[in-house]
């Protein structure tokens, strides 16, 4: 009996590890167009790229790597900074054979929450319900050598052995040049543009602090990533400093703080936005759509959109952005899409997009 | 006043002249023996045993400017020491980038110093100039109040670094003002078609009102409008041009604008 406990339980615990450690290679098979989606999503959830696959339908004609890059990401782009934090399901028509399914997905990402809608089509394939994920062919940019021939501006500073009175490089000169508070849902909103009137790039930021009907300040807020920090010589940026929960009511004036930093940098890549559009998006909300051209010969691997929304006089009505999660590889469309409130759709008069860009092997 | 005159305290002790920095001062002091000299001042504090009669301070413990006092068994006498002559300037330059043919918009402060880092405090005539290579300077004649000295002027018409000095006898200092071009003062720009089909805009050198180029590396905004939307591309100044592509269309509205300045605009297609 002495011998026999230690040998069960060694045997009890090599039978343990070896159930953790094995993947199941069985599918549990999906008896639902939404169960199918939610089975996939749950393992794109836990980053099983191969558990998530076992539900992509055959008839997508998608392989695994590019199931894998599109779901997970490639190319340093924001969906490899991102991991799907919740999603929700709702089966929007079903049949025997095939069924619509959407789903409204949440990542968790570098930037914050962002937020995704799929319309899937989910198809009877062997038995089971199995999703179909087309993915876009991944562009292929033919051989060519573009070339980049655009400013770089470095700064030499004082240095600190230098005389009392020896001369530095002044900071860029900068300025707001519309400026519109609004008041959205509860929250004080400050809505404008900033202009970089200096012939040197310049890293701008916006604060503003409000005081209240004492003379005491009431809230202090950036305008973070709601504008372009770098401003070349000329640019405009919008900018959007948002006070939650702040009635316009408590409020007697505003401090408006524009700083700006002289900053190496450099001219490009140079972005084209391209066939700019209000649409309805699918579910019957208004987007600004339209693609974005990478026109330098590097990727830029997370791009961010600023959308600003004009009325009819020019006045700035609101200032949008969103991330896109598909890099820019040179010369290739990526479609971007920014939300805009369907009360503000009938001021709309014009508007204007501009594109932040981050790249992982650029330092400036 | 102060500085030329010593003060005596009381009629035994008494010091010579002026006192220039750097320089000993002399000290009168009547009788004979020896006594105990205090010395203090600004920076300083000193006591030695002299002898009574001409005792001279020497030139290290009178090298900063001020009041002293001297104290000799009992009788006190002050003096005051002033700056040396002019050997340094510092002077402070702003902005180091201005717009061309702005108008007051240059600033130069010269603080005037002597080898002790002594603030001048005496008037001294101080010229400015500001002016860039083979154009005409701007000069200014002051005089410094109090040991600073300054001078607002207008930057020149042409744009490139402009040499700014200040100079007090012998002694210049310069400091270098960017003087760049102002926004643009028009933007012409022209389309065509580009061999792959996309509209090819370009703009015409880019000056401002006073003829100097906008600088490489200025973002020119060109849009296209039409029936698939809007088309923008935030083009970068390159040799004193901007050109971008636009996508192809049969019928759109081109414009272009760099920061506040607009430019021309064009009608694309459409029958033309």
């Amino acid at each position: 009996m002495n011998k026999i406990l230690p040998v069960l339980l060694i045997v009890l615990a090599a039978a343990l590890v070896a159930a953790a450690t094995m993947h199941s290679s069985a599918l549990t098979p999906a008896t639902t167009p939404e169960g199918a989606v939610q089975s996939l999503l749950n393992h794109v959830k836990t980053h099983d790229s191969e558990g998530a696959y076992r539900y992509v339908a055959k008839a997508s004609n998608t392989d695994p790597q590019d199931f894998a890059r599109d779901a997970f990401g490639q190319d340093g782009n924001l969906r490899t900074y991102s991991a799907l934090q919740a999603f929700d399901t709702k089966v929007l028509r079903e049949n025997d054979q095939e069924a619509d399914v959407r789903a409204s997905l949440q990542f968790a990402s570098a930037v914050g929450a962002v937020y995704d809608t799929r319309d899937l089509k989910v198809v009877r394939e062997e038995n089971s319900w199995k999703v179909l994920w087309p993915v876009q062919p991944r562009p292929k940019v033919p051989a060519q050598v573009i070339p980049v021939n655009y400013l770089r501006w470095d700064i030499v500073s004082r240095g600190a052995d230098d005389d009392w009175g020896a001369q530095n490089v002044d900071a860029p000169r900068v300025r707001i040049i519309s400026m519109n508070p609004v008041e959205k849902d509860g929250n004080f909103i400050l809505l404008g543009e900033i202009e970089n009137e200096d012939t040197v790039p310049g890293f701008v930021s916006v604060a503003a602090t409000l005081i209240g009907k004492d003379g005491k300040s009431i809230g202090q807020e950036e305008s973070f990533d709601k504008i372009s920090h770098v401003l070349l010589p000329k640019e405009i940026s919008p900018f959007r400093i948002d006070f939650p929960n702040m009635s316009r009511d408590r409020i007697a004036s505003v401090h408006m703080q524009p700083n700006a930093m002289l900053v190496p940098a450099s001219a490009d890549p140079v972005m084209g936005v391209m066939h700019q559009a209000l649409q309805k998006d699918a579910r019957g909300h208004t987007v600004l759509t339209g693609e974005l051209v990478n026109q330098s010969g590097q990727t830029v691997n997370i791009p961010h959109v600023l959308a600003t929304f004009y009325d009819n006089s020019g006045k700035v009505i609101w200032v949008a952005d969103g991330y896109v999660d598909q890099s820019l590889q040179p010369l290739t469309p990526v479609a971007f899409t920014v939300g805009l409130h369907d009360d503000l759709v009938p001021q709309v008069h014009s508007y204007r997009v501009t594109v932040n860009q981050y790249s992982r092997d650029r330092t400036q | 006043m102060l500085a030329a005159t010593p003060v005596v305290c009381g009629a035994q002790i008494s010091v010579a002249g002026p006192v220039q920095a750097g320089a000993p001062a002399t000290l009168q002091a009547p009788g004979s023996g020896s006594a105990t000299l205090y010395l203090f001042g600004p920076g300083v504090a000193s006591k030695r045993s002299v002898q009574r009669g001409t005792v001279t301070i020497p030139s290290d413990e009178l090298t900063i400017a001020g009041r002293y006092t001297v104290i000799l068994e009992g009788s006190a006498a002050s003096f005051f020491v002033t700056a040396a002559p002019l050997n340094r300037i510092s002077f402070i330059a702003h902005p180091s980038r201005v717009p061309a043919a702005a108008s007051g918009a240059v600033l130069g402060s010269a603080f005037l110093f002597d080898r002790f880092q002594n603030l001048v405090t005496a008037p001294t005539p101080v010229n400015f100039r500001l002016g860039v290579e083979s154009a005409q300077a701007e000069e200014r004649a002051t005089s410094s109040k109090n040991g600073v000295a300054w001078v607002q002027l207008n930057a020149g018409r042409r744009g490139g670094p402009a040499q700014f000095t200040a100079t007090s006898g012998s002694v210049s200092v310069r400091r270098v003002v960017q003087q760049v071009a102002a926004d643009p003062c028009s933007i012409r720009m022209t389309a065509s078609r580009a061999p792959d089909g996309n509209i090819l805009v370009e703009t015409a050198p880019i000056q401002d009102c006073s003829g100097n180029a906008v600088p490489d590396g200025t973002i020119v905004t060109f849009a296209s409008v039409d029936k698939a939307g809007r088309s923008t591309v935030d083009a970068r100044i390159k040799r004193g041009f901007a050109r971008a592509e636009l996508p192809p269309s049969s019928s759109a509205t081109i414009s272009v604008a760099a920061g506040v300045v607009l430019g021309n605009e064009i009608h694309w297609g459409g029958g033309q």
